[in-house]
């Protein structure tokens, strides 16, 4: 009997292990004279919902406007092909090659010197992580200020003075939203308390992909009397929104519009806000400044609540309210007078 | 006839189950309106240009070496029916503890090298003895204990890792352990391209693929060759005959989860000493639990392995081409899914038949299985290949021991 259930199970893991939930790329979209632009994503892949779609809405937008085309591919599932799609990208001739996620880091910068000629971007990576290569330009946030007016709004709606922090795994990344966030709500009310915790610890990406333990997480904080969570934790996110909705509490969603993205509607009222991460904007504006030639290559664009990279969605109508102290915060933070910390 | 008989199953199973899997997924693609011949053209299209090409055969060797090796460390278990499911959890650890160690002294070359693998090897050993000290002492299923030793391992590694073994700058993206300096660098072997005349790639082919070659040749030996495999095969196919002659099952149990575990703290060393040089929260994962299916699709014969771990690799390099046709990678999931099962049921297939061949025409059978008493070349092939047709592949090796005991016996 346990001979058969151990057999079972080496099949299951087995499968397990050659699973993945890549989906299929698109080839040529029309359009033959603009850039051929080559996009790798993150894990997840296109159709995330989240920080992968936004890159995807950032070059079709370009694409309207300039012209050309595009060739999407997802790694594999235990992302050791990264290398490999940069390389097909660049030996098929695809120039801007822009790779989201900041796990490219290990491997743009070899690649980039390899392929001098072509203009490589990542999201997310610093080009100082991967030895500073002359053609790749760092498109960075600053999460850290959006996380900062996230925390400033759960300060200023919760009832029980408790607010939450769920991270997905304890990166540096993940650290710059925890920190922003504890300092935007203690920059309101010193005397909240606040609950951070993460899903996995850092090396186990399985934290960004688990809404079942993203919602134990937060139920935990819910049941100890937390109103309010900030979730940065990618697909387990969802699980944050259905612990929120059990336990009739509030969530603040991330990286892109998640109102607007969660379709359920019993989830949709909890959110009450989301810090957004304009991968879109960034990436649109990265392509517009290749077809007119002017990336500089070899340093990073940060986008900040300056520019607008980051900031707070107002789907649901729920932070009207608070419209006031928001702008004053985000002013101060524009001006310098508010040094929002970047590590908890 | 006796050719087949010898070989039929360890070359035919596995041949016949890749096509079966094959036939099937093309079905799905055409039921999902993908062209499946158009799959199948991209799939074997390694590019247009010569450098292109090399770079493709490389990406597959670099991926095929860790599978391989992660391949044998499950099936030299597998051989005695222990399931060791614990690989993953073994290799990520040995992994770090090496690069941690490696990073840390400053060697002349070839020793630097030798003490991060050595460091690697006896890690993962460790780490596998764990398991069998379980079993021996206090009769723990070796399944349950390896897997929850996985969690335990990848909680160590991430602690070491965030810990005392934290090398990156605070702040950086990646955390990684300090960089092994350049005497602990594996030398890549593109000069092998230039010898032979062919485009030199960009990309570096692993020099630990010489390693993972020698290691498959000892293991290859050891296992069919000497005393030692004999008694570990004999154990797992009975273990009440094995101690009955002489075996101590206990001390087998531990030899060979050791022998186990220490070939599986090589899995990450490719892409440690060839390309990485530093243990990173990006480092390739899940590669101890590709190694079971790796193992099944080889059946648990070294050579059949290094088949399996190349097809492996191969399907996996076309996730890439295939994104870029606009064809839906999900394809090569498929494939390699089917692949798996498809052994697994015809193993099962060829174990039967072969029983009830066995069974009708026993005096010839036994006849062939007994002289098999490790030391005689011949004889013992023979035994060899019966043992390989009456109980070899996934039911056994899973670990139906006890249900074999007498036919084992018998035998």
């Amino acid at each position: 009997m346990t001979k058969a259930a151990a057999l079972l199970l080496a099949g299951s893991l087995a499968l397990a292990a050659c699973a993945s939930d890549e989906e299929g790329g698109s080839g040529g979209d029309a359009g033959s004279d603009g850039p051929k632009i080559g996009l790798a994503f993150d894990t997840g892949g296109e159709g995330d919902r989240s920080f992968n779609d936004s890159a995807v809405a950032g070059v079709e937008a370009a694409i309207k406007e300039h012209g050309g085309e595009v060739a999407k591919l997802s790694p594999n599932n235990d992302n050791s092909n990264r290398a490999d799609l940069l390389t097909q990208l660049a030996d098929d001739g695809y120039d801007p090659i822009i790779a989201v996620g900041f796990a490219y880091s290990d491997v743009i910068g070899e690649v980039a010197e390899q392929y001098p000629d072509i203009t490589f971007a990542q999201v997310d990576g610093s080009v100082e992580d991967a030895g500073s290569p002359d053609n790749l330009t760092g498109l960075l946030f600053a999460e850290e200020e959006g996380s900062f007016l996230a925390g400033v709004a759960a300060a200023l709606k919760t009832e029980t003075d408790h607010v939450g922090f769920v991270g997905g795994v304890e990166t540096p990344l993940i650290q710059k939203f925890q920190a922003g966030f504890e300092a935007g709500v203690e920059a309101v009310n010193p005397a909240i308390r606040i609950d951070s915790q993460y899903i996995s610890p850092a090396g186990d990406f399985s934290g960004f992909n688990d809404p079942a333990r993203g919602k134990i997480v937060a139920e935990g904080m819910y049941d100890a009397g937390a109103d309010i969570v900030y979730h940065a934790a990618g697909g387990s996110g969802i699980g944050v929104f259905q612990a929120a909705a059990e336990s009739e509490g509030r969530a603040i969603g991330v990286d892109s519009d998640q109102f607007q993205t969660v379709e359920d509607p019993a989830l949709q009222a909890v959110i009450m806000t989301s810090m957004l991460k304009r991968v879109d904007n960034a990436v649109e504006q990265f392509i517009g400044e290749f077809v007119e030639g002017n990336v500089a290559g070899g340093e990073n664009e940060v986008f900040n609540l300056e520019s607008e990279g980051v900031g707070l969605s107002e789907s649901g109508g729920f932070i009207d309210d608070i419209q006031g102290d928001l702008d004053t915060y985000r002013q101060q933070i524009v001006d310098g007078e508010v040094d929002v910390p970047t590590t908890p | 006839m006796s050719l087949l008989r010898r070989f039929g199953p360890t070359v035919l199973v596995p041949v016949f189950a890749v096509l079966v899997a094959m036939v099937i997924s093309a079905l799905v693609m055409a039921a999902l309106q993908v062209d499946p011949f158009e799959v199948f053209r991209v799939m074997f299209d390694l590019g247009d240009k010569p450098s292109q090409q090399m770079t493709a055969v490389v990406v597959v060797l670099n991926r095929a070496v860790p599978l391989f090796l992660a391949g044998l460390a499950v099936a030299v278990a597998f051989r005695m029916g222990l399931f060791n499911i614990g690989v993953e959890g073994q290799y990520r650890l040995a992994t770090i503890v090496a690069a941690a160690v490696g990073a840390a002294v400053v060697l002349p070359g070839p020793l630097h090298l030798l003490l991060i693998v050595v460091v690697a090897v006896v890690v993962g050993a460790l780490w596998a003895g764990i398991v069998a000290v379980l079993k021996i002492t206090r009769g723990v299923s070796e399944v349950i204990s390896s897997i929850m030793l996985n969690f335990i391992a990848l909680g160590i590694a991430s602690f070491l890792l965030t810990g005392p073994f934290r090398g990156s700058a605070p702040g950086a993206s990646i955390i990684s352990t300090s960089e092994i300096p350049e005497s602990g660098w594996m030398p890549s072997l593109n000069g092998v391209f230039d010898l032979l005349g062919l485009a030199n790639p960009p990309r570096q082919l692993y020099g630990f693929l010489i390693v993972a070659v020698v290691v498959g040749i000892a293991l290859a030996v050891l296992l069919d060759r000497t005393r030692f495999g004999f008694d570990l095969k004999a154990s797992g196919l009975s273990p009440s005959a094995a101690s009955a002659s002489g075996v101590n099952a206990r001390a087998m149990v531990l030899k060979t989860m050791l022998l186990s575990g220490a070939v599986a703290g090589l899995i990450g060393l490719p892409d440690l000493l060839g390309d990485k040089h530093s243990y990173t929260t990006d480092f390739t994962a899940g590669l101890g639990f590709l190694g079971i299916a790796v193992a099944l699709l080889g059946r648990n014969n070294p050579i059949g392995i290094a088949f399996a771990a190349l097809l492996f690799s191969f399907l996996d390099r076309a996730l890439v081409p295939l994104q870029i046709q606009g064809l839906p990678a999900s394809v090569i999931t498929i494939i390699q899914g089917t692949i798996v099962l498809a052994v697994v049921i015809a193993n099962e297939v060829a174990r039967r038949i072969a029983r009830r061949t066995a069974e009708r025409g026993g005096a010839a059978v036994a006849g062939a299985a007994t002289p098999g008493d490790g030391s005689t070349g011949t004889g013992q092939t023979a035994g060899d290949a019966d043992a390989q047709g009456t109980g070899a592949g996934v039911s056994r090796t899973a670990g139906a021991g006890q249900a074999d005991d007498h036919k084992g016996a018998g035998a």
